[in-house]
């Protein structure tokens, strides 16, 4: 009988918060399980040992915005069979992607006493930007049930069930009744893409669109209704400008309230 | 003349991009650099501008391994930034949260990133293959510090309940009793942790740090007290940048601090532990002092040792709070934003985080400042590699090399916060 090897596992990262490769950490009941069935190949953050693709899934984390990454993430697709980006950063560009509405000189001269040390790009970019990607995970953080979903449906060969309906439908199931209405709590959940779990209205707070955008949102309505509710433009601009910041229909919704 | 170099490109079980290189020439080592080519992310940047309800959302984006200790420095600051002070039940919450975050991060860093090297494995996944029951032991009690913080936070990563006055929505009391037998088996569990720990060889190999911790009255310090140092500082957090700079050096993304009078100091569970001991509970000093560390310990290598006396303390005060829970009838404290600068310190797992921020009359951003503890730890970590390879130059270079990375190890050190970054290269000449 001939010994069948288990297929290779990488993570790598780019720039982020190390929260999304965590999730595969946090996976406490879950952790073992898996590397039974996959080999953890090249993933620093867990281990010294580096073991040469190609690699069956590799899992990206974080987003482009130096130069050297930007040549990095080619050189990783090449190596990788199905490539994944995890997280806000990799699927939008994440927070940092805030830079990309302002100069990043100027931003540098705030934090950097000598930015000629610092070599960075213009913009924050998410990696499909830079390559073809075989499936966005979203979330700031990822949901680690849904990052487990995916790797078991690749291993199998399914689609992978991670829905792509508005934090609405989830919110509903819950049976939570809704803040935007009950309570006129500005709420991102109808142009949000579910995978929470509803988890800020359940805890009587509006939900903040940290999954990113819903397929086909209609963010305008969403921002009248904001408005009727009395909230001044800037403050819709800033709900819309965050962890999904540069995902375009959040964009360009933030920068219809733009002064 | 025999001269060399080591180096390690991209270390491995740390949090973040970093790398390590030390020259050596003449059996001298002639320079000691953690490389942190973690790519900048300018959050004091765009933080001008927000509100200052933000902060603690925003914030929290610099770490995922330490994101309670991010809300819980930006959402003081804020509030002493307008003159609130949340008392009783809500702050007894967040001593609670942030007793999850400390078991949570000790736990993974003590087995996961930390212990492999003791026991001379690459990872704590084939350190699972010889001693199953120590990493499931490590997993429930990690798993136990990330359920509190998921039940506070609302989720582990990134908690969305936390906010400045208190919380979104607080727990019933029977939310938290569920907590009293996980949280007892987690006061066993660090015993137990205690005692493994003490058992792995550890280097001879002391330094003279200054260690710099919060200081509290009548407790361990988690969200307040006085800064305080081994060589006298005694100072609130608004005087910390007139004794602490940070200097903006070639080789690093991060930031590098220093205290203006002597240069590097050490930050993070050995600092809280020499400065602190009289404060731990007596489970926690008796089980540190039967593992042998006493009650002052200069040996980098044993802050694995007390990681886990730390984690037993953040069980036993879990507990605590626990059991003597009451529902507080509102869960937060109203606070109308004036035009203030503030500054505030928290321990997060791996030390000291000091925020400062400038907010206007609408609450809106003005100005902010974040020293995370990885940037206050970057200078002592160099001190410790310059001197570690001065005593074992015998070393192959692979085993010097793996020595190193141990060293930095030592301090758990995240890189992502503190750019808001790391690379090891042995150079022999």
């Amino acid at each position: 009988m001939t010994k069948k090897t288990k297929p290779k596992l990488a993570v790598w990262k780019f720039a982020s918060c190390d929260g999304c490769q965590l999730s595969l950490l946090d996976c406490e009941d879950e952790l073992l399980a898996v590397t039974e069935v996959v080999e953890i190949a090249n993933f620093p953050e867990a281990s010294r040992q580096v073991i040469k693709g190609p690699y069956d899934i590799s899992l990206v984390e974080g987003s482009i915005t130096t130069p050297h990454d930007a040549e990095r993430i080619h050189k990783i697709r090449r190596t990788s069979k199905f490539l994944v980006s995890i997280g806000s950063c990799a699927t939008a560009g994440g927070i940092q992607a805030l830079r990309n509405f302002k100069n990043v000189k100027d931003f540098i001269n705030v934090v950097y006493a000598n930015p000629d040390f610092i070599e960075t790009l213009n913009k924050s970019t998410p990696i499909m930007d830079h390559i073809p990607v075989d499936f966005e995970l979203r979330g700031c953080p990822i949901n680690k049930y849904q990052l487990i979903e995916l790797i078991n449906a690749h291993l199998n060969g399914r689609k992978p069930n991670i829905p792509t309906y508005s934090t609405c439908i989830e919110c509903k199931r819950k049976g939570i009744v809704c803040v935007m209405v009950s309570k006129g709590i500005p709420c991102l959940g109808p142009v949000t893409q579910a995978g929470c779990g509803a988890l800020c209205p359940s805890y009587n707070r509006g939900c903040y669109g940290c999954f990113g955008p819903k397929e086909t949102p209609n963010t305008a309505s969403l921002g009248a209704i904001c408005q009727n509710m009395q909230m001044k433009d800037a403050d819709i601009m800033r709900a819309f400008r965050n962890f999904n910041a540069y995902a375009e229909p959040f964009r360009k919704a933030s920068e219809s309230y733009e002064k | 003349m025999k001269s060399k170099t080591i180096k390690v490109d991209y270390l491995a079980r740390v949090e973040g991009e970093g790398g390590l290189e030390v020259k050596i020439k003449d059996n001298e080592v002639t320079d000691a650099k953690l490389n942190i080519f973690e790519p900048p992310r300018f959050f004091e940047g765009f933080l001008r501008g927000r509100k200052f309800t933000e902060a603690p959302d925003i914030t929290a984006r610099i770490c995922g391994i330490c994101p309670v200790a991010y809300q819980m420095s930006s959402s003081h600051a804020m509030e002493s930034a307008c003159g609130v002070s949340v008392k009783g039940q809500l702050r007894q919450l967040r001593r609670l949260l942030y007793c999850g975050e400390w078991i949570e991060s000790h736990v993974l860093h003590i087995y996961m990133l930390h212990a492999p090297d003791f026991l001379g494995y690459q990872d704590a996944i084939q350190l699972a293959k010889d001693y199953p029951d120590v990493v499931n032991r490590a997993l429930k009690l990690k798993k136990l510090g990330n359920d509190i913080v998921a039940l506070i936070g609302g989720r582990e990563i990134h908690p969305i309940n936390p906010r400045v006055g208190g919380f979104y929505k607080v727990p019933g009391k029977e939310e938290l009793d569920k907590f009293v037998e996980p949280l007892k088996w987690g006061i066993e569990a660090s015993l137990e942790t205690i005692k493994l720990t003490a058992t792995f060889p550890f280097p001879d190999f002391e330094q003279d740090y200054e260690f710099v911790s919060l200081r509290h009255a009548d407790e361990y310090p988690l969200n307040e007290g006085r800064i305080v140092s081994s060589k006298g500082i005694d100072i609130e957090a608004k005087d910390f940048l007139d004794y602490f700079e940070e200097e903006h050096v070639q080789h690093s993304t991060s930031l590098q601090a220093k205290v203006k009078a002597r240069g590097h100091y050490l930050v993070g569970p050995m600092a809280r532990y020499n400065l602190n001991f009289d404060k731990l509970p007596e489970i926690a000093r008796q089980a540190a002092i039967e593992a042998g560390i006493g009650e002052e310990c200069r040996n980098p290598f044993k802050s694995i040792i007390v990681r886990a006396t730390e984690t037993l303390f953040a069980c036993h005060e879990a507990l605590q709070i626990v059991e003597n829970y009451d529902m507080p009838n509102r869960p937060y404290v109203e606070i109308e934003p004036r035009q203030a600068t503030a500054h505030w310190c928290t321990e997060a797992p791996r030390g000291l985080l000091y925020h400062r921020y400038s907010i206007d009359d609408n609450g809106i951003i003005k100005d902010a400042r974040i020293i995370p503890p990885t940037s206050q730890n970057q200078k002592a970590v160099e001190d410790d590699l310059r001197h570690l390879v001065g005593k074992n130059l015998d070393l192959s270079d692979e085993d010097l090399t793996w020595k190193c990375e141990q060293a930095v190890r030592n301090y758990d050190p995240c890189i992502s916060c503190s750019c808001h970054f790391l690379k090891l290269n042995i150079k022999r000449e």
